[in-house]
C-alpha cells in the first residue's frame, strides 16, 4: 500500500516516486495535496527550508521530473543578477515544452518585462492548461538583489494572472527574507533533518553491484557509528562511505575474511575510518591524495596536512609591525606612556586601571587606532633605530593582507582601505 | 581609493604592466663634463653587461621554479583524466565531483609572485592546455566581475588561436555575451568540438600538445584579497558544472595554506580537492642569486661590501623580494657605468686589455685620480712613481695586471667569520671543508693556486691517517674516566673528580689532532690574508667595485617624510640657492611661501588660529620690504600677502599636515608630529 496516493495521478508514477524519495514521503504528499491537480492553481508561493543536505533539491527535482510537471529549475547562486536570473527562467520556459527548438536570445532587464516576456512565452506554449513551477534554489541570495525581486515573485501568480507557482528553497527561515515593508507570506514547510535511521537507509539502498546489500548495509553502519557525531550531511557521508568502501572490503577480496565476518571486518576499517575523519573530513588533505594512499597502503602520517604548513616567514619589520598593531589595538591609550617611554613618571597603582579595564582587553575585542600610534609604538618596539622610509610605510600596507592569517588577533574592521584606524 | 595624506604614510598604487619604452637613448647617459669619458662604450658596456646578467637570472628563475612547475604540471595532467569516458563504474556515481585545486604557497613577497605566475601560464600554454585565466583580487570586487574578466581571458585567448591559423571565427564582444557559467560551458563545448572535427593533419603539430579536452585553469594569484563571497560562490557555481567543463583552480597563497580554511567554510571547502605545493623559500631563492651573480667571477662588475648591505637588508628587513634585490643589483650597474668614468674597462679581460692599450691620456689622468692608485704609487719606490705618473705606457701595464687580479677577489667579511668557526669544527666536518676547499681551488683559474691546492692535500692525508690512531685513543679516554665514575659513589667524590674530568680534559685535548687543526686554521688564516684582502685595499678598486651606498640607499629606501619635512625646513638643500642659507633656525623671509608656513606652523600646538598665523606671516615677509613700508600696512593685511598665505596654506593641507577643525571654525588642526 502505497503511502503516497492522489487521484490526479496514476498509482503505478507515485509508486516509482516513493522508491526515489525515501524517508520524505510525508513532505511529498504534503506537497502533493498542495499542487492538487494539474489544472488546478496551486498556493502562489511556497517556501521550504531545512538543513543543508535535507533533501529539499532532490525531492524538488525528482518530484516535478518524474511527474512531468512543467517546471523551471534556477540555481540563484549561480545566477548571480536579477537579469541573469529573469533571463535563466525565460530560457528554460521556453525550450520546457518545446523542446529542442532553439531558443532566441532573451533580454529582460527589469520584473515589468519579465511579467511581459513570461505571459507571451506561456501563450505561445500551450502551458494555460497547467500550473507551471519556478523554483528558485538557494532563494536566501534573493535578498541581495533589488528590493522588489523577492515580493514579486511572492505574488508572480496574481502579478502575471497566470497558473504558475514560485517555490523558494533556502537553508535559512523565512523570518530572514521578510522585508521590512512587509509582503505576500508563502505557505512555508520544513524539511526536518534525516535521522540516523534514515541516513542508514538512504545510504544503504544504493549498494555496489558486486557486493550484496547486506554485506554493504553492514558497512554503512560502522560508518554511521564513527562519522554520525561529527557529520550529519548526506553528501559528505555518502562521499566518505565511497572513498573508504574498497579498503573495507580489502580482506574479502584477499580472502582473509567472507562477507559475514564482521569482526574481522570491523577491526580492519574501524581506525582507517578515524584517520579519515582527521584528514579528508576536514579537507587536511584532497580526497585524491586519500584514495592514492589507500591505493599504495601507505601510512598516512606521511602526508602533511594543510594545516601542518602553519610556519611562516616574515621580513624583520613587518614581525615588528605585527607586534605593534597587536600592542595597539589591545592597549588603552593611556598605557602607552608607560609602555614605551623611558622615563615615564610614577604613576598610583590603585587609580591606574579602570574598572573596566581590569576584564580582558581580549574579551572586549580589538579596537581602531591612528596609524601614527601604530607607527610610534614600533619605532619604541624595535631596538636599533627605524628610519621613516618608503618600505616602511608600504608594509603597514602589506601588513593588511597579512591580517586575514593570523585568526586570533586579525580582524580588519571595514574592507575599504582606509589607513586610518584598522583593527587587529 | 584616496589617500589622505602623503606626509602619513606611503600607499602604494602600482601601475597595470605598462609596455616600458626599450632603450633610451644614449643622450641621457652622457654627462655634460667631458667628452674623454667614453660615454657611448659605457652605456654599450653596461647594456650587455645587463642583458647577460638578466638572461642569467631569468635562467636561475626558471631552474629554482623548474621543481615545483613540473609538480603542478603532474597534478594538472591527473586532474581531469576521464573527463570524457562516462564512466559507469559504482564509486564515480557515488563521490562528488571536486574541482581540483592546487594550493600554491608562494611566500611573503608578493612583488616575486607576478614572475612566476607568467612563467606559469606560459609553460602551461605551451604543454597542457591554451585555456589559463590569471585573477587579481583587485579586479574582482564580485562575482559579476570576476565572471567577466574570465571569460573576457579564456575567450581572448581562444581568437588569438584561431586568427593566427586564419580562420574564421565569430568575434565575440563581451558585453553582447552573458556572463555566466552556461555560457562558458557552450563556449568551451564548441571549442573543443570544433577541434575535434578538424582535419588531424592540419593541425596535429598545434593541438597534440593539448589534449582533446584541455582543462580549463583559473588561477586566483592572490587569494588573500579575494572577499570570501566571491570565493564561495564561484566555487559553488562551478561545482555544479564540473561535469560539462574540466576546471582546474589554483590558488596563489602568500602566507599559510591555513587560510583556505579561514576563507571557505566547510560546506564549500569540501567542493575541493586540494592538493599543496610549496615553492622554493625566498631566502634560498636569494642566496642562489648572490651565489650565481656576486660570487662568482663570470660578471666583471662587482658589489661593495656596503651596497651588498644595503641591498641585503632592504630584502630582509622589508620584504624579502628577490625581484627587488635584482632592481636594486640592476640600479647598481647602471649608477656606476654612469658616474665611474673609468668603468669602460669594467668589461671581461679580453675587452679590458683591449680598452686599456687604447687609453687616451684624459683617460690615464683620471686613473691618477683615484684614491686607491694614488695609495699605490705611494707606496712604491721614487723611480717608479715618476714612471707611473708620468708614463701612460707602463700605467697601462699595471692597471691590467690588477685587473686579473681582482677578479678573484671572493667575499670578504664572510670568510673572516668563517674563520673564527673553523677553528671550533670537530674532525669530520673540518676534513669536509677541506676537501671543499681544494675542489673550488682546483675549479678555479688561477695558477698561484697549485701550490695551496698540493698543501691541503698534503694536510688532507695526514687527517686521514690521524684517524685510526685518533679513535682508539679517544675511546680509552672515555672508558678510564667512566670507570673511575663508576668507583667514587659520594657527591663530594664525584664532583671532585668531574672537575678534574673536565681540566684533564682541557689540558690533554692538545691531542694530535689539535695539534693538526691548529696548524690547518693558520695556514688557511694566512692564505685568506694573502689573497682575500679588502676589496678597497686594492690598487684600481674603483673600476669594478661599486660603493656608493648613500646614493643607492637614498634610491632604494627613501624616506619620504623626511625628505618632505627638509624640504620645507632648509629649502637650501634642495634648491641650492644662496640666499635661502639661513643659521640656526630663523625663518628666512626669502623662502618660499609654503617653507614660512610650515615653520610658523611647527611653533604651534593641536589647533592652529588662522588669524594669528596669517599675523605671523605677514610680519615675517614684511620684514623684507621693511624699509618701504608704511605704518598703515602693520594692522591691515596686504591683499596679495592674504593670497599668497591662502596659497600656502592649502598646499600645506594638500600635503596633508592640516586639516580643517570642526570644533573651532576659524582653526585648523595639525595633522602631524604632535598634531592629533
Amino acid at each position: 500500500m502505497p503511502n503516497l496516493a492522489h487521484p490526479a495521478y496514476p498509482s503505478a508514477e507515485l509508486l516509482h516516486l516513493e522508491s526515489l524519495v525515501p524517508c520524505r514521503e510525508s513532505q511529498v504528499s504534503m506537497l502533493l495535496s498542495i499542487f492538487g491537480e494539474r489544472q488546478h492553481f496551486s498556493f502562489p508561493s511556497i517556501f521550504i527550508y531545512g538543513h543543508t543536505s535535507s533533501g529539499k533539491t532532490y525531492v524538488m527535482q525528482t518530484l516535478l521530473t518524474t511527474l512531468q510537471l512543467p517546471h523551471v529549475f534556477v540555481n540563484c547562486v549561480e545566477h548571480f543578477t536579477s537579469r541573469l536570473l529573469l533571463e535563466e527562467i525565460l530560457i528554460q520556459l521556453q525550450s520546457c515544452s518545446s523542446g529542442t527548438e532553439q531558443t532566441s536570445p532573451v533580454h529582460c532587464d527589469t520584473l515589468n518585462d519579465f511579467v511581459r516576456l513570461f505571459k507571451q512565452t506561456l501563450a505561445s506554449q500551450e502551458l494555460q492548461d497547467q500550473t507551471v513551477y519556478i523554483v528558485l534554489d538557494r532563494a536566501e541570495q534573493l535578498r541581495e538583489m533589488e528590493a522588489n525581486i523577492l515580493p514579486a515573485f511572492l505574488r508572480l501568480q496574481e502579478l502575471t494572472d497566470r497558473n504558475v507557482t514560485v517555490i523558494l528553497l533556502s537553508e535559512i527561515v523565512w523570518e530572514l527574507f521578510r522585508p521590512s515593508i512587509g509582503c505576500f507570506e508563502p505557505f512555508t514547510m520544513y524539511f526536518p533533518d534525516y535521522s540516523i535511521g534514515h541516513l542508514q537507509k538512504i545510504l544503504s539502498q544504493n549498494h555496489p553491484p558486486e557486493y550484496s546489500a547486506d554485506f554493504y548495509a553492514a558497512y554503512i553502519n560502522i560508518l554511521l557509528g564513527v562519522f554520525y557525531m561529527v557529520c550529519r550531511d548526506l553528501k559528505e557521508l555518502r562521499h566518505l562511505a565511497a572513498l573508504n568502501f574498497s579498503k573495507y572490503c580489502e580482506p574479502v577480496v584477499r580472502g582473509e575474511a567472507n562477507e559475514r565476518d564482521t569482526r574481522k571486518l570491523w577491526k580492519n576499517i574501524e581506525p582507517h575510518l578515524k584517520k579519515a575523519m582527521q584528514t579528508v573530513y576536514l579537507r587536511e588533505i584532497s580526497s585524491s591524495q586519500w584514495e592514492r594512499l589507500q591505493r599504495d597502503g601507505g601510512e598516512p602520517g606521511q602526508l602533511k596536512g594543510l594545516s601542518a604548513h602553519t610556519h611562516m616567514e616574515l621580513p624583520y619589520y613587518s614581525k615588528f609591525l605585527l607586534i605593534a598593531a597587536y600592542l595597539a589595538s589591545y592597549n588603552p591609550v593611556r598605557t602607552d606612556k608607560r609602555f614605551f617611554l623611558k622615563h615615564h613618571g610614577k604613576i598610583r597603582k590603585t587609580n591606574f586601571m579602570k574598572k573596566h579595564e581590569k576584564t580582558s582587553n581580549h574579551l572586549l575585542g580589538p579596537k581602531p587606532f591612528p596609524l601614527d600610534r601604530l607607527l610610534a609604538i614600533l619605532y619604541s618596539i624595535v631596538d636599533n633605530r627605524v628610519a621613516p622610509t618608503a618600505n616602511i610605510f608600504s608594509q603597514v600596507l602589506m601588513n593588511l593582507v597579512l591580517m586575514y592569517c593570523l585568526p586570533h588577533l586579525l580582524e580588519m574592521e571595514s574592507r575599504q582601505p582606509q589607513m586610518q584606524t584598522f583593527t587587529l | 581609493m584616496t589617500t589622505c595624506s602623503v606626509s602619513k604614510g606611503c600607499f602604494v598604487f602600482k601601475p597595470s604592466t605598462k609596455k616600458r619604452r626599450l632603450s633610451e637613448k644614449t643622450a641621457n647617459f652622457r654627462s655634460p663634463n667631458h667628452d674623454s669619458e667614453d660615454t657611448e662604450l659605457r652605456f654599450v658596456t653596461c647594456q650587455s653587461l645587463w642583458s647577460q646578467i638578466k638572461s642569467e637570472t631569468e635562467q636561475i628563475q626558471e631552474d629554482l621554479n623548474k621543481q615545483l612547475i613540473d609538480n603542478l604540471m603532474s597534478f594538472l595532467s591527473r586532474s581531469h583524466p576521464d573527463f570524457q569516458e562516462k564512466t559507469t563504474e559504482w564509486t564515480c556515481g557515488m563521490k562528488f565531483r571536486e574541482i581540483p585545486t592546487a594550493a600554491l604557497v608562494l611566500g611573503v613577497n608578493v612583488t616575486d609572485h607576478d614572475l612566476t605566475f607568467r612563467g606559469l601560464s606560459d609553460v602551461l600554454q605551451d604543454n597542457i592546455t591554451p585555456y589559463v585565466a590569471l585573477l587579481d583580487a583587485k579586479d574582482c570586487p564580485g562575482i559579476k566581475n570576476l565572471m567577466q574578466k574570465l571569460m573576457g581571458q579564456l575567450m581572448n585567448c581562444d581568437i588569438e588561436v584561431d586568427s593566427l591559423e586564419d580562420e574564421d571565427c565569430v568575434q565575440v564582444s563581451q558585453n553582447r555575451i552573458r556572463c555566466s557559467m552556461p555560457s562558458l560551458i557552450s563556449w568551451y563545448e564548441s571549442v573543443t568540438k570544433k577541434t575535434d572535427s578538424e582535419t588531424p593533419s592540419k593541425k596535429r603539430n598545434s593541438s597534440s600538445r593539448h589534449w582533446q579536452t584541455p582543462p580549463v585553469v583559473v588561477i586566483f594569484k592572490d587569494m588573500e584579497s579575494f572577499t570570501t563571497k566571491v570565493l564561495q560562490d564561484f566555487i559553488v557555481i562551478s561545482s555544479q558544472h564540473i561535469h560539462e567543463i574540466p576546471l582546474v583552480l589554483i590558488f596563489g597563497i602568500a602566507t599559510s595554506p591555513m587560510i583556505i580554511h579561514r576563507l571557505l567554510p566547510h560546506s564549500v571547502s569540501s567542493l575541493l580537492c586540494i592538493e599543496l605545493f610549496q615553492s622554493l623559500s625566498c631566502k634560498e631563492h636569494l642566496s642562489t642569486i648572490i651565489d650565481k651573480l656576486i660570487l662568482t667571477s663570470r660578471f666583471p662588475f662587482k658589489l661593495g661590501e656596503k651596497v651588498l648591505r644595503v641591498l641585503i637588508n632592504i630584502f630582509l628587513y622589508h620584504d624579502f623580494s628577490v625581484q627587488n634585490f635584482i632592481k636594486g643589483f640592476q640600479l647598481c650597474i647602471l649608477e656606476h657605468f654612469y658616474s665611474e668614468p673609468l668603468s669602460v674597462l669594467c668589461c671581461h679581460q679580453g675587452d679590458a686589455k683591449k680598452r686599456v692599450y687604447s687609453l687616451s691620456h684624459d683617460q690615464c689622468e683620471n686613473i691618477r685620480k683615484l684614491p686607491s692608485f694614488r695609495r699605490y704609487v705611494e707606496k712604491q719606490e721614487s723611480g717608479k712613481q715618476i714612471e707611473l705618473l708620468t708614463n701612460d705606457s707602463f700605467l697601462k701595464i699595471r692597471e691590467l695586471h690588477c685587473a686579473c687580479l681582482e677578479n678573484q677577489v671572493w667575499e670578504t667579511e664572510e670568510y673572516e667569520s668563517s674563520l673564527q668557526l673553523a677553528r671550533m669544527l670537530n674532525k669530520t666536518d673540518l676534513v669536509t671543508m677541506l676537501q671543499q676547499c681544494v675542489e673550488i681551488l682546483m675549479s678555479s683559474s688561477g695558477k698561484e693556486f697549485d701550490k695551496t691546492v698540493e698543501k691541503l692535500k698534503e694536510l688532507l692525508t695526514q687527517f686521514q691517517n690521524l684517524e685510526v690512531a685518533e679513535a682508539s685513543q679517544e675511546r680509552d679516554v672515555s672508558i678510564s674516566s667512566q670507570k673511575e665514575l663508576q668507583k667514587k659513589t659520594d657527591l663530594y667524590h664525584l664532583q671532585k673528580t668531574l672537575l678534574e674530568l673536565k681540566e684533564s680534559r682541557r689540558s690533554k685535548k692538545l691531542t694530535k689532532f689539535e695539534m693538526l687543526r691548529f696548524e690547518v686554521v693558520d695556514y688557511i688564516d694566512r692564505l685568506v690574508r694573502k689573497y682575500l684582502v679588502p676589496a678597497d685595499n686594492r690598487t684600481l678598486h674603483e673600476i669594478v667595485y661599486f660603493n656608493a651606498a648613500t646614493v643607492l640607499r637614498g634610491h632604494l629606501n627613501a624616506a619620504p617624510r623626511t625628505a618632505l619635512h627638509t624640504a620645507l625646513n632648509n629649502p637650501h638643500w634642495y634648491l641650492k640657492n644662496q640666499a635661502l642659507k639661513c643659521d640656526g633656525g630663523g625663518i628666512s623671509n626669502k623662502a618660499p611661501d609654503i617653507c614660512i608656513v610650515y615653520k610658523l606652523h611647527l611653533e604651534c600646538g593641536r589647533l592652529i588660529n588662522l588669524v594669528d598665523w596669517l599675523e605671523a606671516f605677514s610680519t615675517v615677509v614684511m620684514a623684507a620690504e621693511e624699509p618701504n613700508g608704511d605704518a598703515a600696512s602693520s594692522d591691515e593685511v596686504d591683499d596679495t600677502i592674504h593670497a599668497r598665505f591662502i596659497r600656502a596654506v592649502s598646499e600645506l593641507e594638500l600635503l596633508g599636515f592640516i586639516k580643517p577643525s570642526k570644533q573651532k571654525t576659524d582653526h585648523v588642526a595639525r595633522l602631524t608630529w604632535g598634531g592629533c
